[in-house]
């Protein structure tokens, strides 16, 4: 639940289909999919899934992290939502989104959807909504999301007073305009984001109470919460694209993952939404729940930051060329992780469109000689260095596996450290005070190549943690923000290839989902964000 | 030993301070009941191992296969024992065998240190509180209540965070902040048996006797509540001992305990603890887990040798 | 006796505000609660500025504290940051940790108890041994490697006990308490063992023997009752603190109680819960002591409570 961002989809998903192909090699545990998708799921019984304490009440605008976001999309629709299997948008609440120009856009919405309390998704739950999420004096977690449509920096900016957004503009009940301040031409297939869910009357005449008992327009309609469980029930006048096949589906409280686990070894919970790495070790999750287990490449990143503030690091190519080669990645993917990451050679997952996994070349090859020539030839490092990573993220087996690797090629003295968590690691990144090297981790927010470059090597982005500032390379996103399909895509692999020669950070590998489920249900699937498609699972 | 209501050596009447005073001093005759117990000297013997251990583990490790404690190759990891790893290799292909060696200097540090400070600073405070009771109980009392409510993984966490260590801060300095993380809230408990104990000691006739007589505070506690409330501080003080250096692999885990490249046998144990490790590597968590046992064993003998040899009512 | 209850209840208000005071400087100090909520991206400025007034987190510490103990007085001890009445939170996870440290003191209680007046009479015999290696395992098996295990053999393949006890029923409870109570357990039996043996060797055992007297008497009545003074302490004062630190054995087995919820607090540096959770937790503890003071009394009536 820490350091993930929630994840956000858009189009062009056809590439999604290169997964099987591209990704074939590493996944040890590559089971397929659940149940498959072609019988039709039993309809009725009741189904109890992991679940963890939300941050924050269920707000879908105010819910930024997975614990409540993994509830907000029960229970929520949106106007597009994803394909479990391609990632495609399909239609939900919108009847069409349409524009000429890729900054105009008008929504219109189907007819007779209504929210969980009767009362009927109108345009302006839309507008309200947004604007509610966006505006400073609200606090939203969710603002960010709304950053492309015009009058959003005027309202979210801190202090400010206002609370409507110039770009939107209701139409009648059923119509509603977007405009944006660029052009963004993917804007229709990001609305399926849980901060785009329409609010009903309700929330804004009571807020408070809507904290209590939120209400959405989605599959599934809350009913009760308590220390241990929410409990959710099929929405019987649900009209939308993907019904529930379930009656009841029920969130447990898990702290731990390994009882999550446990459980569902033991009948008792049907789905638990993380395998702990232990029990991947000599594949014992298979002997204890046979082929109801599922590993799937889902758009997620892990790398190493060299810290900007160490100046042998940030000031030494060759260094850290030499670095990187001297981490055995295969190896550690087979030993520690049993096979469920996949080694990277570039900056982008295979499964997101665009992605080529290329651009770091040679330099992610484990090479031991070719290390050590580079080291000598780069001068070398003084002092220890050292790995900083959080300890609350099962992050310290890995970190130690890479800072070995590096130590037994280069005989440089390599320690993994750690800080105590994800908050204490985030405020030493910020503050400047960590020397080395860092983790760092990106999920997809939408599953494209510019999601892995933009907001993490763009000049100044929020999340630049290597503080990399290459002209070049923003020039080349700007460029290729402007063009379309391959020819962006071809613009940001140039830009990709920028980071290989740069080598600000060195990627380690691409973490696969691995979920399990009890004997009692089927239809079990994950989308590439690794979230569980609530709607398709059913009971035996 | 075997004789449960043995009685040649218990003398007529309960030591008296005429008794002490007689040159044959309580620490002399103690070491003269001691020297005679077998126990004693098996659990000297493994104390001695133990801190040798702790002081020079090279004296161990030099004659492995895998002297060096930096020595990992994950190509091996978790492979059962062998004549190339007699205690085989852990998750990131290490030799068990040179950092089980190497892990007893850590673990033995804290643990002994934790209960030398918390036996001590928690004796004073009982002892203080007991004997005089009235307001001065009152207080220090109270003060303990505060401490002993607050979950030693809170304070332990509290601590830490304050004052974080990395790699470069001398090593008895983080060993030190550990101590003092748990130590702080162990000592109400240590304090709260001994003030019952002294509370228990101080109505019967030769204490008040000895009152009565003009002793001095700190001879009626030194002659008469000393000996009488060691049993059952010092079952308290052995078995912390052990809870202590599985209290730090907790802390460790979290990340704010020790860092690498120390080793202990609670990091051992804790890293290869899961269910999953325990069936696919039981020999991470045996060996360490032997360790500690061994020592903790070792301890809860020597206070029971020690207990009997002081014990007044034995004499 | 009267007056005596009445100066304790007295002085449990200092010791209240002490310890409200210590442990919100010490959450004070844990770091900002703002940062990393909104997993790698850093969370909006408005987010961060309206969580900051909504828990007065600008004001200096004493300020703070001031207005988090106004609320108390009044019976409100706050919202927690994901919105839950920190008092409702506690409510509801109350009897579970009651129930669950129930089982485990009457499980340190009977069998620490037992098992160590078995060892005492039967001192240096093979029974005497036993106990001993038994609390030596105990003592070297951390909780987190015991719970697990009994867990996995008793519960998942055995099917003696429930393998987790979300619902926190006394049955789901009773395997959680065992692994909860097992450390203490060694404690009692030991301490029980060593006092008892130190007891009859006292002279007014040999005395009682003397004037004839059952052996089981002069051990039943007069040795084990003046052995019970440290062993009553013991678990007066552990029943407090298996209340909080039950962290590892709720993890394990997804008990709701206080101390998982008292971890989570910790980790979002959450101020409000963590201190009424504190707060209560101490008041357990000063009512368990005090009647623990007045159980000497019951069992030595030479100690006088003037």
């Amino acid at each position: 639940m820490r350091g993930r961002t929630r994840l956000m989809a858009v189009a062009g998903m056809s590439a999604i289909a290169v997964i099987a192909a591209a990704c074939g090699g590493g996944d040890g545990g590559g089971d397929t999919a659940g149940g498959g998708t072609d019988e039709p799921g039993k309809q009725g019984g009741e189904i109890v899934i992991r679940g963890c304490t939300p941050e924050n009440p269920l707000v879908p605008g105010n819910t930024s992290e997975t614990c409540g976001g993994d509830q907000v999309d029960a229970m929520t629709a949106k106007l597009v939502e994803y394909d479990t299997e391609t990632a495609e948008p399909i239609m939900d609440l919108a009847e069409s989104i349409e524009t000429e120009d890729n900054q105009n856009f008008t929504v219109t919405l189907q007819q007779g959807r209504l929210f969980h309390d009767g009362t009927e998704v109108k345009a302006h739950n839309f507008v309200d909504a947004w604007n509610y999420t966006t505006a400073a004096k609200n606090g939203q977690a969710g603002s960010y999301f709304f950053g492309a449509i015009e009058g959003a920096a005027e309202i979210s900016a801190e202090g400010a007073e206002g609370e409507e957004m110039s770009g939107l503009e209701v139409v009648d009940d059923y119509t509603f305009t977007i405009r944006t301040t660029e052009k963004v031409s993917n804007l229709p297939v990001r609305l399926g984001y849980s901060a785009f869910a329409p609010l009903p009357d309700a929330f804004f005449d009571d807020p408070e109470a809507f904290e209590e008992n939120p209400i959405g327009a989605g599959p599934f309609k809350f009913v009760s919460k308590s220390t241990s469980e929410f409990v959710y029930e099929k929405f019987a006048d649900y009209d939308g694209p993907s019904p529930a096949h379930v009656d009841k589906l029920t969130f447990r409280v898990y702290t731990d993952p390994k009882t999550a686990y446990t459980d569902t070894v033991a009948g008792n919970l049907d789905y638990t939404n993380e395998i702990p790495q232990e029990y991947l070790i000599g594949e014992a999750y298979k002997a204890d729940l046979s082929d109801r287990a599922l590993v799937k490449p889902t758009g997620r990143f892990a790398g190493i930051v060299f810290s900007p503030n160490d100046p042998q690091l940030k000031e030494n190519l060759q260094l850290r060329q030499a670095l990187s080669k001297a981490i055995d990645r295969e190896q550690i993917a087979e030993t520690i992780f049993n096979g469920t990451v996949t080694p990277a050679h570039g900056w982008a997952p295979d499964v997101v469109d665009g992605a080529t996994d290329e651009a770091c070349g040679e330099y992610c090859d484990f090479d031991p000689e070719g290390a050590k020539a580079l080291y000598e030839e780069s001068g070398g490092y003084d002092g220890t260095l050292t790995l900083t990573v959080n300890a609350d993220g099962a992050h310290t087996e890995w970190a130690t596996a890479v800072c070995n690797s590096i130590q037994n090629t280069l005989e440089l003295e390599c320690l993994m450290q750690t800080t105590p968590d994800f908050a204490t690691f985030n405020k030493q990144i910020d503050a400047g005070e960590i020397q080395g090297m860092f983790r760092t981790g990106w999920q997809a927010d939408y599953p494209s190549i510019e999601n892995f470059l933009a907001p993490i090597y763009g000049t100044g982005a929020d999340s630049n943690w290597s503080q990399y500032n290459n002209p070049d390379f923003d020039q080349k996103l700007t460029e290729a923000a402007s063009a379309e399909g391959d020819d962006a895509n071809a613009l940001y692999q140039e830009a990709e290839a920028m980071l290989g020669e740069d080598l600000p950070t060195t990627p380690l590998w691409y973490p696969s989902t691995v979920v399990g489920w009890s004997d009692n249900v089927e239809n079990v699937n994950i989308n590439v964000f690794g979230v569980l498609d609530f709607s398709a699972i059913s009971v035996k | 030993m075997t004789e449960p209501l043995a009685d040649a050596q218990i003398s007529a009447e309960p030591p008296t301070p005429e008794h002490t005073d007689k040159p044959r001093s309580l620490g002399s005759d103690a070491w003269a009941t001691l020297r005679k117990r077998p126990t004693f000297w098996v659990s000297a013997a493994l104390i001695f191992i133990m801190i040798v251990m702790a002081a020079f583990p090279s004296l161990f490790t030099f004659f492995s296969p895998h002297p060096e404690l930096s020595y990992s190759e994950l190509a091996k990891a978790r492979q059962p024992p062998s004549s190339e790893a007699w205690f085989g290799y852990d998750n990131q292909g290490r030799d068990v065998y040179t950092r089980t060696i190497h892990g007893a200097r850590s673990s033995i540090l804290v643990g002994l240190l934790t209960t030398l400070a918390v036996l001590l600073f928690g004796s004073l405070i009982g002892i203080i509180s007991g004997f005089y009771g009235k307001w001065v109980d009152a207080v220090l009392s109270r003060v303990g209540e505060i401490f002993f409510a607050i979950p030693l993984l809170l304070g332990g966490i509290l601590v830490l965070y304050t004052f974080p260590s990395d790699y470069r801060t001398p090593y008895l300095l983080v060993v030190g902040k550990v101590v003092l993380a748990i130590g702080i809230l162990g000592w109400p408990r240590i304090a709260r048996i001994m003030r019952s104990t002294v509370l228990q000691v101080k109505p019967n006739d030769y204490v008040q006797a000895a009152r009565a007589l003009g002793a001095s505070p700190g001879r009626i506690v030194r002659s008469h509540i000393l000996p009488n409330a060691f049993a059952p501080v010092v079952v308290v003080a052995t078995i912390d001992l052990g809870a202590y250096i599985a209290t730090e692999a907790t802390l460790s885990f979290l990340g704010i305990g020790l860092q690498p490249p120390t080793v202990s046998w609670g990091i051992a144990i804790s890293e290869a603890s899961g269910i999953g490790f325990l069936r696919a590597a039981p020999h991470m968590l045996l060996f360490p887990s032997v360790f500690l046992s061994l020592t903790v064993l070792a301890f809860i003998m020597l206070g029971d040798a020690i207990q009997d040899a002081f014990d007044p009512k034995s004499r | 006796m009267g007056t005596f209850i009445l100066r304790r209840i007295l002085q449990m208000i200092p010791v209240i505000l002490g310890a409200t005071f210590l442990i919100y400087w010490m959450v004070f100090n844990l770091g900002d609660p703002t940062v990393g909520r909104c997993g790698e991206r850093p969370c909006p400025d408005a987010y961060v500025a309206k969580m900051r007034a909504e828990y007065n987190l600008d004001d200096p510490l004493p300020v703070q504290y001031a207005k988090y103990m106004g609320k108390v007085v009044q019976g409100d001890l706050g919202t927690s940051f994901n919105g839950n009445d920190v008092a409702e939170e506690l409510g509801n996870r109350w009897p579970t940790t009651v129930k669950l440290a129930l089982i485990a003191i009457a499980v340190e209680a009977v069998i620490g108890i037992a098992a160590g007046v078995i060892a005492g009479i039967r001192r240096g015999k093979f029974i005497d041994s036993l106990v001993f290696v038994s609390t030596l395992v105990i003592i070297s098996i951390p909780s987190f490697v015991l719970g697990s295990v009994a867990q996995m053999i008793f519960g998942l393949r055995l099917n003696w006990f429930p393998v987790t006890a979300t619902a926190g029923t006394w049955q789901q409870l009773l395997l959680p308490g065992l692994v909860l109570g097992a450390l203490s357990t060694a404690y009692v039996a030991r301490l029980t063992r060593n006092s008892l043996v130190e007891n009859l060797r006292a002279d007014y055992v040999r005395t009682g023997k003397a004037k004839g007297l059952s052996r089981q008497r002069v051990v039943g009545v007069h040795a084990l009752r003046n052995s019970m003074i440290p062993v009553i302490t013991f678990i007066g004062a552990d029943l407090g603190a298996l209340m909080g630190g039950a962290i590892v054995t709720e993890r394990i087995f997804n008990v709701q109680g206080i101390g998982g919820y008292i971890f989570h607090a910790i980790n979002t540096k959450d101020g409000t819960a963590v201190v009424g959770t504190v707060t209560l937790l101490v008041l357990v503890f000063l009512v368990m002591n005090l009647l623990v003071d007045l159980l000497y009394g019951a069992l030595d009536p030479r100690i006088s409570h003037d």
